[in-house]
């Protein structure tokens, strides 16, 4: 299946991603799903070099409380120490290697290794060592605390790691992505969004970057989620453009870049929201509910700022591998490469602290109606994605993806156009490129 | 709500067997409104995460908590060509093994079952779904029905079982 490369960013001297202004021609190479030498690559030179999402601050609520991930293929605890501080150490114990908090999640007091004994305090020092006489007096036990990733910071409490210690500071990074993530936090009346409990975590058996693309193109949702936009009809929603529009779906959404390699859709919402858009499948009963949950959001923000939050839908890529779904529900989705041809999704669902059970219980009943392994929409996007990766074993034959659509129009992008996917391209490309 | 085993008159283990191979039989089969006939008015299905197992729906993101609305709108979407996660059908077959009465309380009976079910698509290994049935029936005009249909499952996390497309 690999080739030789010759050019840091192409093969044989050609490139992997190819655009063309004047002949408004925007095209991908297949290889960049398929190639096990680009897959080792990107690691280097876009995971290593990028600001990869780590955890929400609400998952750590107490001092002690810990997560086990990976983040960028390694293993890290992501943990509030006793000091209140949050930390994402490496899960590598620093005598022999052996990971040393195998639970998922909890409460803990140290981590202690199983292999020799060693342990260590919750900010990563290192605590005891079984025998420690033994050790030479060059031992330096103060420095053989568990590593810390390089660099980890926070955006209203979506915490974010790096394994480049030169890397632009978050908000630098973040760029445009910020203020879409102030609409989806700006929904909680104390700006405090949570972690809903429940996690989905799932393999799809494609590259990773089909992902971003599918996350953000809204071009597939007629024929990919036919059975959703039915299911939706058959609640009384209306689905359908408007006569004449030229649209695909009920309403013209945007696609935007926003700095960096991030994008989102920016759409004006016709398939309902938890805050604050009463749809016919939430209920009658639902309707003062979110009636004032909207009179909430108006009395803190105003009515524009309101309108903005509740009445649009944006799917938000946040460069490379986060995507925030702010639609039908929120949710946070992160997945992570582990071969050309596979990755691991884990997705969770985000809400208002404040929310009662009954808010709370219609969320997470909205979120399912799309979303999920389980889900109407989702299980369709994971075999449209396996379908493709499944065709790119023809990479030789057919080497290039298009993705022109919406090129030349002179007015603004739309969702169901793909100027959005290309700002993610470029910006891969680039990074693949810069990495000589 | 449980009550002990011996006011347990009115149901047999055999006769919740013989009720859940048929409830089997009919899902390998693909015979879904038929099914549907197994279901109370009121029935719910729910499949909860495999992290947080034990969890209620209504706090916690499950990978599916159908009503019975969303559940019957489940089987036309199976039943849709359009439904690409599931087209063509998957072939399914379901062992179910260890069926116990775990309770009776009025007329609702708690039941237990572990289930393997596997799944084949074409050009693919088999993906396995190996847990457990924790289901309440009810009978309704001496009939037995679902009114609850909770299958557990055993992995950590869903995996290369990938999605929960067909009725678990």
């Amino acid at each position: 299946m690999n080739d030789q490369y010759t050019g840091p960013g192409g093969h044989n001297g050609r490139p992997l991603v190819r655009e063309s202004r004047e002949n408004l021609s925007f095209s991908v190479n297949r290889e960049v799903f398929v190639s096990r030498e680009i897959f080792e690559r990107e690691q280097r030179a876009v995971f290593d070099r990028c600001w990869i999402y780590t955890g929400h601050a609400s998952e750590l609520r107490n001092p002690g409380d810990y997560k086990t991930r990976s983040i960028a293929g390694r293993p890290v605890i992501f943990c509030r120490g006793g000091d209140g501080q949050v930390r994402c150490m490496i899960n590598s114990c620093r005598h022999r290697g052996a990971i040393v908090c195998r639970e998922r999640e909890g409460n803990a007091r140290n981590f202690y290794c199983m292999y020799h004994g060693w342990t260590y305090n919750t900010d990563g020092t290192l605590r005891g060592v079984p025998g420690e006489d033994s050790y030479p007096p060059s031992f330096n036990k103060s420095g053989m605390g568990l590593a810390h990733v390089p660099r980890l910071a926070s955006y209203k409490d979506f915490y974010f790691a790096s394994f480049d210690r030169d890397a632009v500071d978050l908000e630098t990074y973040l760029a445009g992505a910020k203020a879409y993530i102030d609409l989806v936090v700006d929904q909680s009346p104390s700006c405090r969004m949570e972690i809903i409990s429940g996690v989905q975590e799932y393999h799809i058996k494609a590259n990773w970057k089909l992902l971003v693309e599918n996350s953000v193109d809204d071009y597939h949702l007629v024929a990919t989620h036919a059975t959703w936009l039915n299911y939706m009809r058959n609640s009384g929603v209306n689905m359908s453009p408007p006569k004449g529009s030229g649209l695909l779906l009920p309403t013209k959404g945007l696609g935007k870049d926003l700095g960096n390699g991030h994008l989102t859709t920016d759409n004006p919402n016709y398939r309902g929201r938890p805050v604050a858009r009463w749809i016919s499948v939430y209920g009658e009963e639902a309707k003062a509910d979110i009636g004032a949950i909207k009179a909430e959001l108006v009395a803190r923000l105003g009515e524009a700022r309101a309108a903005r939050i509740a009445d649009t839908n944006r799917n938000l890529a946040i460069f490379p591998n986060l995507v925030i779904n702010d639609g039908s529900s929120v949710t946070v989705r992160n997945f992570t490469p582990v071969a050309p041809d596979l990755m691991h999704v884990t997705a969770w669902a985000l809400g208002p602290v404040e929310e009662t059970e009954a808010q709370r219980a219609r969320r997470l009943y909205a979120f399912l109606t799309f979303y999920g392994p389980g889900g109407f929409a989702t299980p369709d996007d994971v075999a449209a994605l396996e379908s493709a990766q499944q065709g790119y074993a023809s990479w030789r034959e057919v080497p290039w993806n298009d993705l022109s659509r919406g090129m030349g129009k002179n007015d603004e992008q739309t969702d169901t156009d793909e100027e959005h996917l290309r700002v993610f391209w470029r910006r891969w490309n680039e990074l693949m490129e810069a990495r000589a | 709500m449980n009550k002990p085993l011996d006011e347990v008159a009115t149901v047999s283990r055999v006769e919740i067997e013989d009720f859940l191979f048929r409830e089997a039989d009919l899902l390998d089969n693909w015979r879904l409104d038929e099914w549907l006939t197994l279901l109370t008015d009121d029935a719910a299905y729910y499949v909860p995460p495999n992290d947080k197992p034990d969890a209620d729906h209504r706090f916690t993101l499950f990978t599916i908590a159908d009503d019975i609305v969303r559940l019957r709108e489940r089987v036309i979407r199976l039943k849709d060509p359009n439904c690409h996660a599931e087209y063509p059908p998957s072939r399914t077959r379901r062992l179910i093994t260890n069926v116990r009465i775990t309770g009776v309380d009025g007329d609702t009976i708690a039941i237990a079952a572990n289930f393997a079910v596997y799944r084949y698509r074409r050009g693919e290994l088999a993906r396995e779904f190996v847990g457990h049935y924790r289901h309440k029936l009810r009978r309704v005009g001496g009939v037995l029905k679902i009114a609850e249909r909770r299958a557990i499952l055993d992995a950590h996390e869903l995996g290369a079982m990938g999605a929960v497309s067909f009725i678990l």
